[in-house]
């Protein structure tokens, strides 16, 4: 039985950090919808994962979408999961998997935005922190 | 193919999932446990009642990891565990659940 079973005991425990790089606003191509379920797989495997929006990216969590007239589903709401799965894990001492949901501060300013106008709670970084970050990564996927 | 309730037609595709999530009432949730062979209980309509919320919330129905996650902290380790959702829905507490309470079919889970 052991044997069996020894393929899932070496991939349990493989954890590496994960980033989602979201740089396209949030209709017109697939991508941000596309990265949004990549997180959500990535949550599910319980790896590090680290959700950054920049540049047009940030408008994929303004708050107040309504995308009736495109016919396109509003999937704004779902980012909430995000900061469910980083709210959890921080209360789980069990679990030491570790989230970062960020906005880069100088592509929020461009834009006239303040971290009050997001769905979720976000960490505010510059460009030079940002880049801390992304030197801490295993994988990076950019959309 | 569809589902009658009180006179009314109610669409579904070819696994019994309903189309138009607004046409779901009390009434056709427990039409669609009895084909699923499943008499409604308090315990199931916890369940249901649960991912229904949080469908509302977040638009899309949860991967079964986070359904048992969430269930254990509204309601308790006795009933946050994949045992006890099993039991009640026998045929994966995600797929079957959803299935009753009028939410889309979950993508790649059980």
């Amino acid at each position: 039985m052991e044997d069996e079973f020894q393929g899932t005991l070496e991939t349990e425990g493989v954890r590496k950090n994960f980033m989602f790089l979201n740089r396209k606003a949030p209709y017109g191509s697939i991508y941000a919808q596309e990265i949004q379920e990549m997180v959500l797989i990535s949550a599910a495997f319980e790896q590090n994962t680290a959700v950054v929006f920049m540049d047009d990216g940030v408008y994929q969590i303004k708050k107040g979408q309504d995308t009736s007239a495109t016919g396109m589903k509003n999937f704004s709401p779902t980012y909430g999961i995000f900061q469910m799965e980083k709210e959890d894990a921080e209360e789980d001492e069990d679990v030491d998997v570790v989230w970062h949901i960020v906005v880069e501060k100088e592509s929020m300013e461009a834009r006239g935005l303040t971290p009050e106008d997001f769905v979720i709670d976000v960490e505010v970084m510059d460009a030079a922190e940002l880049q801390k970050l992304m030197a801490e990564q295993d994988v990076i996927l950019t959309g | 193919m569809s589902y009658e309730v009180n006179g009314k037609t109610v669409e579904h595709d070819e696994e019994g999932y309903i189309t138009d999530i607004s046409q779901w009432s009390d009434e056709l949730a427990g039409l669609i446990a009895k084909d699923e062979g499943i008499d409604m209980t308090d315990e199931h309509w916890e369940v249901v009642n649960f991912l229904r919320d949080y469908y509302n919330e977040y638009q899309i129905a949860p991967a079964v990891r986070v359904l048992v996650k969430a269930i254990k902290k509204k309601f308790g380790p006795e009933k946050g565990n994949n045992k006890y959702l099993y039991e009640l829905f026998p045929y994966g507490p995600a797929k079957q659940a959803c299935k009753i309470a009028g939410l889309p079919k979950p993508t790649g889970c059980v």
